[in-house]
C-alpha cells in the first residue's frame, strides 16, 4: 500500500485493512493505470483477477463502489481495489479485459446487474438477463423487487423472446472451427440457426 | 375349435358360435376404459428439471422408488416422444419460451405435472426473474406441493394423474384441443396471468417497490 501511495499519490483515495484484507480505493480515471501496474510491477504481480463486482449503498448520496478482487498467485496475497463512481456522472470506467481476459464475463455481469459501462470492452452485452430485457438493472437500489412491469407484461415479453437470439455464433464453440467446416455449413452459421 | 369355460357344456347355437366368436380369447370393453387404461399405464415423462426438485425426480426414477412400476420406464428427454411434462423446479422468465416450445412440440395426448412450490407458484422467488407458476405458460394437470416434494409425493401426484386420465373420455372434443397463443403472444388473458401471479401468504406484506 505504501508503494501504491508513493507511486500514484492523490489517485489513491483511501487505504484500510479490514479483517486482514487490504482495501484500496482509487480514482476512477487512474483505475486502469493502477491495475496495470499492480499486475505488471515485479514486486506486486497480481496476476489473477478473482472477481469484479459492485456495491450500491442504501444511502443515495453515497457513490456506487466498483470492486476488483485481486490475487497474486506467486506471492499468495490478496488485494481489494475499489473505485467510487459518483451517481451524478455517467457510470463508466475503463475495461480491464486487456489486462485480464477473464474480466470479460465479470464486467458483463456488472453491466447487466448494475448498469456500469466498461469503456473498451469487446462485447458489452447482458449476460444473465436476456437480450431484450427492458426493465433496467436488477441489483440497483431503485429497482423494484418484482420488476417494473406487470406480471402479464413480463410473461408476454418472455414468451415473445427469440429463442435463438440468446446464442451468438461467437459463443458457440463451433465458431472456432469456422474455417474448417464446409461452405454450406458456413453459410448457415452466418445466418444463425433460423427455422426455415 | 373347442370351447372352454362355462360355454363348453352348451352346444353351439349358430354359425358364428361354431366359428369360435365366443371363445374366451375375446374381451369386450368400453373404448374409453381401454384407451385410458393403456394411456395411464404407459406415460413417458419429459423431465424438465431446473432445480433441487430435479434431484428428487431422479431419486423417484431410480431403483428405490422406481418410476418404472407405473409404466414410466422410459424418461423421454425428447418432447416428441413424451406424454407428461414434469416441470421439476423453479422457472425463470428466461426459460419460459423454452418450456413453451417443449410443450408445443409434445404430441397429443399430453399432460403436465408441476412439481414443487416454485414451479406451481413461484415459491419463495417472488421477484423480477421468476415465473409465478408455470400455469401462466402451460396448462397444468397436477400440482405436487413440497419444497422439494419427496419422491413419495411425486409418485402420489403421478397416481393422481393416472386417476385423472382414467376419468377422461376420447369423445370429448374439447379435451385435447391445443391452446395456442393469442395475438399478444399469451396463452391466458393478461388479467388471469396477473391474478395467478399475485403474491399470497407472507409475501402479501411486501409492496411492489419493496
Amino acid at each position: 500500500m505504501a508503494a501504491l501511495r508513493s507511486r500514484f499519490g492523490a489517485a489513491v483515495e483511501r487505504t484500510t485493512v479490514l479483517l486482514g484484507a487490504s482495501v484500496v480505493s482509487v480514482a476512477r480515471e487512474r483505475a486502469h493505470e493502477v491495475l496495470a501496474w499492480l499486475r505488471d510491477a515485479p514486486d506486486q504481480r497480481y496476476d489473477y483477477l478473482v472477481d469484479v463486482t459492485a456495491v450500491e449503498y442504501r444511502d443515495r448520496e453515497r457513490p456506487l463502489e466498483l470492486v476488483y478482487q485481486l490475487r497474486s498467485l506467486p506471492r499468495g496475497v490478496m488485494l481489494r481495489l475499489k473505485v467510487d463512481l459518483a451517481k451524478d456522472r455517467p457510470l463508466e470506467v475503463d475495461s480491464v479485459v486487456d489486462l485480464w481476459r477473464g474480466a470479460d464475463w465479470l464486467e458483463r455481469e456488472v453491466w447487466d446487474m448494475f448498469g456500469i459501462r466498461f469503456r473498451g470492452h469487446p462485447d458489452l452485452r447482458r449476460i444473465l438477463m436476456w437480450e431484450n430485457y427492458a426493465e433496467g438493472h436488477p441489483l440497483r437500489k431503485d429497482f423494484p423487487l418484482r420488476g417494473r412491469f406487470s406480471r402479464s407484461e413480463q410473461v408476454r415479453r418472455a414468451l415473445g423472446a427469440d429463442l435463438q437470439a440468446h446464442y451468438s455464433m461467437e459463443e458457440l464453440s463451433i465458431a472456432e472451427a469456422y474455417d474448417a467446416v464446409p461452405a454450406d455449413v458456413r453459410e448457415r452459421l452466418l445466418g444463425g440457426e433460423q427455422e426455415r | 375349435m373347442e370351447l372352454t369355460g362355462p360355454e363348453q357344456h352348451r352346444a353351439p347355437q349358430d354359425e358364428a358360435e361354431r366359428a369360435g366368436f365366443l371363445s374366451p380369447n375375446w374381451v369386450t370393453a368400453r373404448l374409453d376404459d381401454l384407451v385410458n387404461w393403456s394411456r395411464a399405464n404407459s406415460l413417458w415423462p419429459m423431465a424438465f428439471g431446473t432445480a433441487c426438485c430435479a434431484i428428487e425426480f431422479m431419486a423417484t426414477a431410480a431403483s428405490r422408488f422406481d418410476l418404472a412400476r407405473f409404466g414410466m420406464e422410459r424418461v423421454a428427454y425428447s418432447p416428441r416422444q413424451a406424454d407428461v411434462l414434469i416441470c421439476a423446479g423453479r422457472l425463470p422468465f428466461k426459460l419460459a419460451p423454452v418450456i413453451r416450445r417443449v410443450w408445443d412440440q409434445m404430441p397429443q395426448p399430453k399432460w403436465c405435472i408441476s412439481m414443487g412450490a416454485c414451479a406451481s407458484t413461484g415459491g419463495i422467488f417472488d421477484n423480477y426473474a421468476m415465473v409465478q407458476g408455470i400455469d401462466t405458460i402451460v396448462p397444468v394437470d397436477v400440482y405436487v406441493p413440497g419444497c422439494p416434494p419427496r419422491p413419495e409425493g411425486l409418485l402420489y401426484g403421478i397416481l393422481m394423474l393416472q386417476k385423472k386420465i382414467k376419468g377422461e373420455t376420447v369423445f370429448d372434443p374439447d379435451l385435447r384441443v391445443e391452446r395456442l397463443a393469442d395475438q399478444q403472444g399469451l396463452f391466458l388473458e393478461p388479467a388471469a396471468v396477473d391474478e395467478l401471479s399475485e403474491p399470497f401468504g407472507n409475501s402479501i406484506h411486501q409492496t411492489r417497490s419493496a
